[in-house]
């Protein structure tokens, strides 16, 4: 056995011979692709693989998990009595916000009551904890540590204290893949709170910008204006901030504005976002905006009148389970 | 046989921690320099160890990694399994290559590996990440000796107890 090459040793090869070997694995491969690409038919397939290689990113997730631990548990006594104040301080001021909030939301919901049109009755949300995973190193993508056991769904908006961070795309069991609104690939439909002109932000690949391509030149958008989610296209619920005008360059020879905004939202120092579940009528009375692809849901059919009792009582679980399933990303109008 | 597949696990051990690596948490600035670890075991194994390791691991390996980073399934399993059968079909000309050879060579089945991904990105309607993707092609290369150093290490300790790997 001195000369134990594959060539004097052919018994040693398992199986067939590598070239139609490959055949079979470009085969097996492509179809795979194709049925991924194809609107997710492998959605239970990756479900259950993705279970098995939960394990495996729990363990990557761990050092940094273990560095905050640390950090958390090391800070002194004197930093957790400062930290302590702020928050209490911090608390103070939003809870004296809410109040004037909810008034403010009886008077709509009463107002639309009478206007025999829907209210919005609020959104529920889930703290879910952003996992130190990197993915695709092109993507702009995260993992949250909240999955379809805790009612995630695909298309679901996620925000954090200050903006919309993205949306998910792929719901696993325990844990979900996001994507940042800063994705080559992600759109977000919004407005100008100034004037309430609607357009669509598209993401860069860069964390740090947004742009606006579809403004013309005589629109009126200046460098600080503060862009909301408008709701269109139904996945992220109307009203969130997303972004901050930058720069409005005005090319004379071309014939759209040439802006981009910051998030506001840190998305690369986020650690924990909120999951929404929007508990939005989304019948086209309350946003007669709203684009037709969105509306086919028919499990939203309710009773105008028991729609109207409920605004008007102003609980949140009006019509119980409604989400908006259809996985549509932006319809991009 | 079964005592060969238990002798087997040392090389899954690396391979999986490979590929765990590329789920490692870097910072923006050092993500276009993340060696492609998971291939470069693929090239190492299928080349030093044909025997054992061939395309069915090597498409394994790519199938954990399409799981990990959410690309479409079968993406890099099929990158790594085109770049093990070449690596399977050439190894005995490339195991006794100069270094600087071998590293030349390790590059070229990276940019092999790497231009199908990407070739699929295009033809999916993902973003292309644009020049990202070829750093880290040449990061591979250049880390090259130091992983082969390291794996070699682990081939000396299988090596004396089976006589198959060469």
């Amino acid at each position: 056995m001195a000369l134990n090459t594959p060539d004097s040793d052919p018994s040693a090869f398992r199986g067939t011979s590598p070239g139609p070997r490959l055949i079979l694995f470009v085969i097996l491969s492509v179809a795979l692709m194709v049925l991924d690409n194809q609107n997710q038919h492998l959605k239970e397939v990756r479900r259950f693989l993705d279970l098995m290689v939960y394990p495996l990113q729990v363990a990557v997730d761990a050092p940094a998990r273990l560095g905050r631990w640390a950090s958390e548990s090391l800070s002194t006594r004197s930093s957790l009595i400062a930290d302590n104040e702020a928050m209490r301080r911090e608390i103070l001021t939003q809870s004296g916000h809410l109040q004037r909030m909810a008034a403010l939301e009886m008077e709509n919901a009463r107002l639309r009551a009478l206007l025999e049109s829907t209210a919005k009755v609020g959104d529920r949300v889930l703290i879910a904890e952003i996992m130190s995973v990197d993915m695709n190193p092109f993507r702009h993508q995260i993992i949250v540590n909240k999955g379809s056991r805790d009612g995630t769904f695909v298309g679901q908006a996620l925000i954090d204290s200050s903006g919309v961070v993205g949306q998910i795309t792929r719901d696993q069991i325990v844990k979900s893949e996001a994507i940042l609104i800063t994705d080559a690939d992600h759109a977000v439909p919004v407005e100008i709170v100034r004037n309430q002109l609607r357009t669509i932000a598209m993401g860069t690949g860069d964390m740090d910008h947004l742009s606006l391509p579809f403004l013309p030149r005589n629109a009126d958008v200046q460098r600080g204006d503060l862009l909301v989610t408008s709701g269109l296209g139904g996945t992220f619920p109307p009203g969130y901030p997303v972004a901050v005008v930058d720069e409005v360059l005005d090319d004379a020879s071309q014939p759209f504005l040439k802006i981009t905004a910051s998030p506001t939202a840190a998305l690369n120092r986020v650690r924990e976002v909120l999951l929404l579940w929007p508990e939005v009528d989304t019948e086209n009375k309350a946003m007669p905006e709203k684009a037709p692809a969105a509306d086919d849901r028919p499990h939203d059919e309710q009773p105008q009148a028991d729609r109207a009792a409920a605004a008007l009582a102003g609980n949140g679980q009006a019509g119980g389970d409604r989400r908006a399933d259809d996985g549509s990303v932006e319809d991009g109008q | 046989m079964s005592r060969h597949e238990q002798r087997l696990w040392p090389v899954w051990m690396v391979l999986i921690a490979a590929v765990a690596l590329s789920a490692l948490p870097l910072p923006d600035m050092l993500q276009p320099v993340r060696p492609p670890l998971a291939a470069m075991t693929v090239i190492y194994w299928s080349m030093m160890w044909p025997q054992r390791f061939g395309l069915g691991s090597a498409w394994v390996v790519g199938l954990l990694l399409d799981i990990l980073q959410g690309t479409l399934l079968g993406q890099h399993a099929i990158a790594l399994a085109i770049i093990a059968y070449l690596t399977l079909k050439f190894h005995l000309q490339i195991r006794i290559f100069p270094l600087w050879q071998l590293t030349v060579t390790v590059f070229a089945l990276l940019a092999i590996d790497s231009l199908i991904v990407l070739l699929i990105d295009g033809y999916a309607g993902n973003p292309l990440g644009g020049l990202a993707r070829w750093s880290q092609v040449l990061t591979g290369a250049i880390l090259w000796p130091i992983v082969m150093a390291l794996m070699d290490r682990i081939r000396e300790q299988l090596k004396s107890q089976d006589r198959t790997i060469i």
